[in-house]
């Protein structure tokens, strides 16, 4: 329960989660991009380990993830890389289900835990579809991170709450990952109903791309989760010093706020 | 399984056997959830379906012929009969699905339709249904088959659909379903994905094999009154299956043998893995890692790394067998049924002639009776042909 136990304490401290997301493999130093956004605020750290068909990732991911994967960058290849990582907050992956079915559930979720890493977002593995690979996370000490969206229903939305393990994540728009011009109106919506179910830590993701906008959604939930924009830097040739500003920015800016 | 056909319903997690599913993100499962609904309702009460086989006589212009391929027959030394799907308005048996996903596109109240085509045959029946009733579509297409199938480009727009070329991946028929997808997971609340083949979330693959089975059905009456009983043998081109599950369906509880003919650069099944992705779990071509393959054929249509979880299921209890066939002999039987029965078949469909032409008097024993889904026509595909033949000849 690493993930949760360290989200919940930094909540009750009275500080906003912020959780960046990178693409694994994306560059030879990627590690140090990695190090660097951690001690730049972070609260946790996702690691996009990248699949050949990302139907949740917008432009800006999918290009990410396919030029890790033009380098050569594998599943093995960036727990690796991982593993050798003094890192001092909570690591995620977040990959697809083809990605975990191909390696076998248990294998999957022992290479994790062997890595170092602490809890995994299978976004295409629903409520219905959790068996085998919950309970092979779950014997290895993997925290499994589930998703609502904004057309979940209450009932649905009640039995994910409950199964999903180190934070609740909540996709803040229909639609897929990408940077956009304002936060959706959904998104604090959305926070506000997982928030009054539960008290599990409730992060929103998807859509948020400026301290603004950071600011903006944790006012209904625990905390965000920013991808693309960061992914953004990283393509465009920014390493660790521009990703930590960015990061930074975001923390400043939570900070500030609340 | 319920019931004793093979090719009985899925199971209430959508599987046939091991294979199916339903791996989407959230965003998709409600509507996944209300398609099942819909569709259970729908294929339950009587008024759908008079109302769907109506607009397949009338408009569709169904029910297609059984032909005696006569020529071609006294050639092979095995007799051979045609299902002519490609005689149905828009010219292939994909507007057996898409009339039924049309009507319950309004049964649902949505207003759009979305669709990924590979040859563009799925998306020219969909641009068509979507004239007819009224809706918005989009229609997502591979790069590369927009410049195969130019002319199938011009036919969705003049029906008044927006063709979007997809630029990602291998820029065919897998990357147009992942643009669709990613389409969907942003319109769901007024969109209808109408998935074309027997792929996809739960209920689609069980869906799109119902509305495709009126070709079994309808074939099997024919065979009955042309023989008095079934054919030796069923044979279908495989790309996502749908034509082949539609005329295996009206044969899946008689002895005839059932054959899915895949082209050799995209046999899923036989060198594929279970795999999962496109919101289903079945054989795929994929690397060690999980990495799906890009597949490469001749005809856009059958260029998919993937099958059909049902057709997966029905290989691993042996009911369907899935030989391959190559390029080389597609084009082969392309020219040979065209010269010897005046049909000019889609490169798909000639992938099943090419599998009946190669083993006639070897896996297929002289004198058998051979049924053949002749899927779409090949107007579409005369352009490349003649493109490919010119540039062999010069060789
Ligand atoms: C004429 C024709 N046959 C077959 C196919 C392959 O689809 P399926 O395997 O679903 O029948 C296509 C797809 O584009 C087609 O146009």
């Amino acid at each position: 329960m690493r993930i949760e136990a360290a989200l919940r304490a930094a909540r009750d401290s009275g500080r906003k989660l912020l959780v960046p997301y990178l693409t694994g493999g994306l560059s030879d130093d990627w590690v140090a991009s990695l190090l660097a956004v951690a001690a730049a605020g972070a609260d946790a750290v996702e690691i996009g380990i990248p699949f050949s068909d990302p139907v949740m990732d917008g432009p800006v991911i999918q290009a990410a993830s396919s030029a890790a994967l033009d380098r050569g960058a594998t599943p093995v290849s960036i727990l690796d890389d991982v593993s050798g990582a003094d890192c001092d907050v909570p690591l995620v992956v977040m990959t697809y289900a083809n990605i975990v079915h191909r390696a076998g559930a248990r294998r999957f979720a022992g290479s994790l835990a062997a890595a170092g890493i602490d809890g995994a977002i299978i976004p295409d593995l629903p409520l219905e579809e959790q068996e085998p690979w919950a309970p092979a996370a779950a014997d290895a000490g993997i925290e499994n991170i589930m998703l609502v969206a904004p057309v979940t229903p209450d009932d649905r939305l009640a039995r994910i709450v409950e199964q999903s393990r180190g934070w609740v994540y909540a996709v803040g728009l229909m639609g897929v990952t990408g940077e956009r011009i304002t936060l959706a109106a959904s998104a604090g919506v959305l926070g506000r109903r997982v928030k009054a179910m539960t008290d599990k830590p409730v992060l929103i993701g998807v859509g948020i791309s400026t301290p603004e906008q950071a600011v903006e959604a944790a006012a209904s939930c625990d905390g965000v989760i920013v991808g693309s924009a960061l992914v953004r830097i990283l393509l465009d040739g920014g390493g660790p010093e521009a990703a930590a500003a960015f990061v930074g920015s975001l923390r400043s800016a939570l900070d500030e706020a609340y | 399984m319920s019931g004793s056909r093979p090719m009985a319903e899925p199971d209430d997690t959508g599987r046939f056997g091991e294979f199916g599913g339903r791996f989407v993100p959230e965003s998709l499962m409600p509507a996944c959830l209300e398609l099942e609904a819909a569709f259970t309702r729908a294929w339950a009460d009587p008024a759908f379906h008079a109302e769907y086989e109506d607009l397949l006589r009338t408009y569709g212009g169904r029910p297609s012929p059984l032909t005696e391929a006569k020529n071609l027959s006294a050639r092979l030394g095995v007799r051979v009969l045609l299902k002519r799907e490609e005689l149905n308005h828009t010219g292939s048996h994909k507007i057996n699905n898409v009339i039924g996903q049309a009507l319950l596109t309004r049964h649902m109240g949505k207003q759009r339709v979305i669709a990924e085509t590979g040859a563009g045959q799925h998306g020219v029946a969909t641009a068509t249904a979507a004239a007819y009733f009224g809706l918005d579509c989009t229609v997502y297409m591979g790069e590369v088959d927009t410049q195969r199938q130019e002319l199938n480009v011009f036919r969705m727009e003049l029906l008044g659909a927006e063709v979007i070329p997809v630029t990602s991946g291998s820029r065919t028929l897998k990357d147009a379903i992942n643009e669709a997808l990613r389409d969907w997971v942003a319109s769901v609340e007024t969109t209808h994905y109408c998935i074309g083949s027997v792929m996809g979330p739960h209920p689609y693959p069980w869906m799109v094999r119902e509305l495709q089975r009126i070709v079994g059905e309808e074939a099997r009456a024919q065979c009955d009154d042309l023989l008095g009983g079934v054919p030796d043998y069923v044979v279908a081109c495989v790309g996502g299956g749908s034509n082949a599950a539609g005329i295996f369906a009206g044969f899946d509880d008689t002895p005839a043998k059932l054959v899915g003919v895949q082209p050799e650069g995209g046999a899923a099944i036989g060198h594929g893995q279970p795999g999962v992705v496109h919101g289903h779990r079945s054989m795929l071509l994929q690397d060690e890692f999980g990495q799906v393959a890009e597949a490469h054929s001749i005809s856009a249509g059958l260029d998919y790394p993937g099958v059909g979880p049902e057709h997966s299921y029905l290989a691993q209890i042996g009911r369907a067998t899935y030989p391959w066939v190559n390029d080389d002999e597609v084009l082969e039987a392309f020219q040979l049924l065209s010269r010897t029965e005046g049909i000019i078949p889609a490169l798909e469909s000639a992938h099943a002639i090419a599998w009946v032409v190669r083993e006639a008097g070897r896996a297929l024993p002289a004198g058998s009776t051979v049924l053949v889904n002749l899927s779409g026509r090949g107007d579409k595909d005369v352009a490349q042909v003649r493109e490919i033949l010119a540039r062999t000849t010069a060789r």
